[in-house]
């Protein structure tokens, strides 16, 4: 099998900031990759840059075996969507969530636009009742459902998932996960998936790798996390403190900068 | 109320008065509070931060306080003048907000920030603030206080912000610390550093420590006792190390509806909501 997303030495700059180093990755279809890491990372800024947000780098960006290059066209981003992190961020405030949902399919010329959005919202569990009013009138996890929508819109075979639950409480971030896992599997759909929790990538992803600085410093499998087997101090750190609160593991804690 | 009781809070009840009529944010609340690390957790919208606010008389102005007994002390905070209120905020309990980006100032150096909070209750000179400042910052483990004491919030990262923070409310020594959610903008291993030196001084001073937060797990594993809020009630009240034998359905839900790593990729139970709940 193809990869559908296939990362090799990518590496990117903000200024003279080298964020990324020589990142690889490779997904295959229908897989769910995940990316872990403490802020600063570069964990976002890899999917930004596949997004095409980062103008700055250098490598090979396979993506359904079409190099990409520095300009993204729109086949790209029918491809492949994005899932920012904060619902209440990344929805306009003035336009309804129709006239949310209905903007990337007339960009696209998708047409059917009536029949899309009712799909949409029904695919992301919510009925029709939400799609004339603004996103101020919806909770927190209506509106991540709302942007898993837009994102569903245009048919995509990949969506980029940037700490798609972490603003939400604990009880909604179980539904909007279990949303992400029907529809990856009824869709046929790839992840990558961005998050700082460990174990919501442990519970999401097949594949995980951990980020510090730039770099990835280690890949484990779902199994691997499971049973904590990670050989990288870092990644070790970052595995205990995911622990919760003890104080002789916080008092072994070492600066990684 | 026992000698070791600081705080007594009986039937606590926050109103708001809005366009669309009352919105009850806490209904029937009632603890004491001794020199212990109490937890609250609950969901958005559950009231722990307005149980929290109502302790410091921080309640905003549409909000409407009741209760049978607010008593720190010998003091009855449910009617105490503005005035008063100063002499207790900042001095003899004190808050520590979430998110040190929004709750430092930000044209105002770090040092100078510290200054004016323990100049505000201790008639003190210039030279002797500065040297209290320095040493509060080297006990919240800050590595160069001379530096850090110079610079502004924006030149320092998230989990120096925030240790700042603590240091500005433990420098006049209150009794009661209440905590807001002090380290869900952190990092996980820095919020685990951050809380340390939380409970370091808390123990050295012997204080109460309110410490208020939506993850159950972080509060039980840190905390003595937790109480749970839903919908402004608390529906649970918990020793921390009794954690498992939860019985209320919501405290369970939320357990349950935690991702684990267990390499499971299963759904998710999911909380269902009951009516009753709300209900007490």
């Amino acid at each position: 099998m193809t990869a559908m997303i296939e990362i090799t030495k990518l590496n990117a700059w903000f200024d003279d900031n080298h964020v990324l180093k020589d990142i690889d990755i490779s997904i295959p279809a229908n897989g769910s990759f995940g990316l872990v890491g403490e802020s600063g990372s570069g964990k976002s800024t890899v999917l930004r840059t596949i997004t095409g947000l980062v103008d700055d780098w250098e490598g090979n960006i396979v993506v359904n075996n079409k190099e990409l290059t520095k300009k993204r066209d729109k086949t790209f981003y029918r491809l492949a969507q994005m899932v920012f992190q904060d619902p209440f961020g990344s929805l306009h405030p003035r336009h309804t969530i129709d006239r949310i949902l209905t903007e990337p399919v007339n960009i696209h010329k998708l047409g059917n636009s009536d029949a899309r959005v009712v799909e949409a919202l029904k695919q992301v569990g919510l009925d029709n009742s939400f799609r004339f009013r603004y996103p101020h009138q919806l909770s927190g996890g209506q509106r991540q459902r709302v942007a898993i929508a837009r994102a569903l819109i245009l048919e995509p075979k990949i969506l980029l998932l940037d700490e798609p639950t972490s603003a939400l409480d604990v009880s909604i971030q179980a539904e909007v996960l279990n949303l992400l896992t029907r529809l990856r599997n009824d869709l046929g759909l790839t992840y990558i998936m961005v998050s700082h929790d460990l174990a919501v990538v442990a519970h999401m992803c097949d594949d995980i790798a951990i980020m510090n600085h730039g770099r990835i410093v280690e890949r484990a499998t779902a199994g691997q996390l499971a049973d904590g087997k990670l050989e990288n101090p870092y990644s070790q750190q970052l595995f205990k403190a995911a622990g919760g609160y003890d104080r002789a593991v916080i008092d072994s804690f070492v600066d990684w900068d | 109320m026992t000698t070791d009781t600081l705080l007594s809070v009986k039937n606590l009840a926050i109103t708001f008065s809005t366009s669309k009529g009352p919105v009850h944010a806490v209904r029937g609340v009632s603890f004491d509070l001794g020199r212990e690390r109490l937890g609250i957790v609950g969901e958005s919208g559950s009231g722990k931060s307005q149980t929290g606010r109502a302790i410091l008389g921080l309640t905003a102005a549409n909000g409407k306080i009741t209760a049978d007994q607010m008593q720190f002390h010998d003091l009855d905070l449910r009617n105490l003048s503005k005035r008063d209120w100063r002499k207790v905020r900042g001095a003899r309990i004190s808050m520590i907000m979430q998110d040190p980006k929004y709750s430092l100032n930000p044209v105002m150096t770090i040092g100078d920030q510290i200054i004016e909070a323990y100049r505000e209750h201790h008639k003190v000179n210039a030279i002797e603030a500065k040297r209290r400042a320095l040493d509060m910052l080297a006990a919240v483990k800050i590595r160069d206080p001379e530096r850090v004491f110079n610079s502004y919030p924006h030149e320092v990262s998230g989990g120096m912000g925030q240790r700042v923070m603590i240091a500005m409310m433990l420098i006049p020594d209150p009794e009661i610390l209440i905590a807001d959610e002090p380290t869900s903008a952190l990092d996980v291993t820095v919020q685990l550093q951050v809380m340390a030196i939380l409970d370091d001084l808390v123990r050295e001073r012997g204080m109460a420590l309110v410490f208020i937060s939506h993850d159950l797990h972080l509060v039980s594993s840190f905390c003595d006792r937790v109480l749970v809020m839903y919908q402004g009630h608390v529906v649970e009240e918990i020793r921390a190390s009794e954690l498992d034998q939860a019985k209320h359905p919501y405290t369970q839900g939320l357990l349950n509806c935690l991702p684990k790593m267990d390499g499971n990729h299963a759904e998710l139970p999911v909380l269902t909501r009951e009516a009753s709940w709300a209900e007490t």
